[in-house]
């Protein structure tokens, strides 16, 4: 026993680890005894979706870096080299790069539940601040992935990516050279790009993401009725309409990861270049800085976010308000827990504005991928230009139409019926 | 100190002034100390020697390119077209103008003695940076007109497949495209008739 016992009246072995660290009660606070509010739904999988793939990519990226050779010459002969003649390599490989965009479909659904039921409103305005943050990085550290393969596409798409930077004024073009290294992608450009992709992106994501559910944990889960079940508690002090995370919603979550993987590993087996959306056909020949292919388009998660920046006219001789209004997009997110003024959380007791306009901003949204992805025409600009325009109405609007709109009255618990 | 004020932690004989100078201090120094940390990080980022070196001035021989063809070289890891103008080309620039962004080339990127009409030092040889002044594709050579799939009265230039920006033959913008200038133009001079030398001012002879 320590000099003081412990609370948890753990004894033998975990009395001994509890004396000194908690581990008892970390397995209480976050799991066996953290109340989840019963009624979850459909929704409600694609958090713990989330860590599953975080947890795919940290593995395989690990493997990988074992066979992977960073530097211009090296790059793209290591990685048909993983490809061909590393055991299950393409395997791995595989789960790596479908793993990507598996991330990003199952981090947009979970944003999305998030406006559905008001997730991000108080007192859960950092949970959404730090998922935002996430995004960001998770953004980055695509990017960075995106490049490593070193075929025509990564090498376009990191010059066109870095050269964003070159339309800030004054310090823009001597920013480019800086980034890069050196006067055009080169070597030194891949090897930082694959540094920040390994080691520094990566300690950044997992400490958000622990921040993440640490002050998911602090406050308690919201659920589609947008009720707090910390309101009516039994005489433990435990909320009625909560039940523990484990074993209940480890297990509902099983269930979900089933369905994922069944999904995942037909995507892996049977179309692992997503018919040329998760691995482009141009990055099967390699990097060359005097042609271009033939359409460079962006990875599809970043198709929304690209078409905001195609359709953005110059201003001044300057590609700048493109690059800002794409970046504006991805920033406005942060701001929605104080945009939204609505006085109820969940969709279910909304009225008619905000579901016109979420459902306005879902078509622009798959608009702007759609066409961000297509080479340039006058009709994708002007849908994309529609697109951006209720794209950021749905946002910087926000304070005004959650005002006017009507509201239903919130039940005091949630609406639940046992099955 | 007595027994009491060991227990209570207070020590009525505190320096504070001596204290807040001292916490000044070291915390002013480390201050210091982590910018000057921050410093060689940083630059370590921008190109080394050895891609400075690489980025040496380079002489094209111009006896290779026949006329109305487009030769392409590397200077700095950035593509460099070197185009051997047909006197029809040249005529061809005064007919689009009315059409250009900046046709003067006030402010996009070359040097002082490119800034002409056929912005060139000789009218027939035109050196272009191949990089698309948008995001810095490599625009495809499009000399044949009429060419209805590029534009309607297309005079022959350079057409950008990333996103549609549209050059004359002198790598002037067409109203109408992405990119926000016209394509800019490294310092070159004329070594002989026959030989530039890409990366050098013609004073630099």
């Amino acid at each position: 026993m320590g000099i003081v016992a412990n609370p948890y009246k753990t004894t033998g072995f975990m009395g001994w680890i509890d004396d000194r660290f908690p581990a008892t009660k970390m397995w209480r606070d976050h799991l066996s005894e953290y109340y989840a509010p019963k009624n979850f739904n459909f929704w409600y999988y694609f958090g713990s979706l989330a860590l599953l793939v975080l947890v795919n990519q940290l593995v395989t990226g690990i493997v990988l870096t074992m066979h992977y050779k960073p530097g211009a010459e090296t790059a793209f002969d290591s990685v048909e080299y993983i490809m061909r003649d590393v055991e299950w390599g393409w395997l791995i490989r595989y789960m790596h790069s479908t793993g990507a965009s598996a991330f990003f479909i199952v981090v947009f659904l979970h944003m999305y539940r998030g406006l559905l039921y008001g997730s991000y409103q108080k007192p859960r305005e950092l949970i959404w601040i730090f998922g935002s943050l996430i995004f960001l990085v998770l953004m980055a550290e695509a990017f960075c992935g995106y490049v490593l393969p070193w075929g025509n596409m990564s090498y376009w798409g990191a010059q066109v990516i870095i050269n964003l930077f070159g339309t800030i004024p004054v310090i823009g073009p001597d920013m480019v050279v800086w980034i890069q290294g050196d006067y055009s992608p080169a070597d030194a450009t891949l090897n930082r790009l694959f540094s920040l992709h390994v080691i520094a992106l990566p300690f950044v994501l997992v400490g958000l993401v622990l921040a993440h559910i640490i002050a998911l944990h602090e406050v308690g889960s919201n659920n589609p009725d947008g009720v707090e079940i910390k309101k009516y508690k039994d005489a433990n002090g435990i909320p009625l309409d909560g039940i523990p995370f484990h074993p209940y919603y480890t297990v509902k979550d099983i269930v979900g990861v089933v369905v994922f993987l069944m999904i995942f590993c037909a995507l892996i087996f049977w179309a692992p270049d997503g018919g040329g959306y998760f691995l482009e056909k141009p990055n099967f020949i390699p990097a060359s800085n005097i042609s271009t292919p033939e359409h460079i388009t962006p990875a599809w998660y970043f198709g929304s976010f690209y078409a905001i920046l195609r359709a953005t006219p110059p201003l001044f001789g300057s590609a700048l308000p493109g690059v800002i209004a794409m970046f504006g997009a991805v920033l406005v997110i942060f701001f929605v827990p104080w945009l939204d003024r609505s006085p109820v959380k969940s969709i279910r007791y909304r009225g008619p504005y905000y579901k016109i306009a979420l459902a306005l901003f879902t078509l622009a949204f798959i608009a702007l991928s759609y066409y961000g992805m297509q080479p340039p025409s006058d009709f994708g600009t002007l849908i994309s230009r529609i697109g951006m325009a209720v794209y950021f109405a749905f946002f910087l609007l926000m304070p005004i139409y959650t005002k006017l709109d009507s509201y239903k009255t919130v039940p005091e618990r949630v609406t639940h019926e046992a099955h | 100190m007595s027994t009491e004020s060991a227990i209570s932690g207070v020590n009525p004989n505190v320096d504070t002034s001596r204290r807040r100078f001292l916490t000044l201090a070291a915390s002013g120094m480390g201050v210091i100390g982590g910018a000057a940390v921050v410093w060689p990080i940083l630059a370590s980022l921008r190109p080394s020697a050895k891609a400075q070196a690489a980025g040496a001035p380079i002489a094209i021989d111009l006896a290779v390119i026949e006329p109305g063809q487009k030769f392409t070289t590397t200077w700095r890891g950035k593509a460099i077209w070197v185009v051997r103008r047909t006197p029809e080309m040249v005529a061809s620039l005064t007919k689009v103008t009315g059409e250009l962004v900046d046709p003067d080339s006030a402010s996009s990127k070359q040097p002082e003695y490119t800034q002409n009409a056929a912005r060139a030092i000789k009218p027939d040889i035109s050196v272009l940076i191949a990089n698309c002044t948008h995001l810095g594709c490599i625009p495809t050579y499009r000399p044949d007109h009429p060419a209805p799939d590029v534009a309607a009265n297309w005079e022959g230039g350079f057409y950008c497949p990333c996103h549609g920006s549209k050059f004359d033959l002198a790598g002037r913008v067409y109203k109408g495209s992405p990119a926000p200038v016209n394509l800019s133009i490294p310092p070159y001079r004329f070594a002989s008739d026959s030989q530039i030398v890409v990366g050098e001012d013609p004073s630099a002879a």
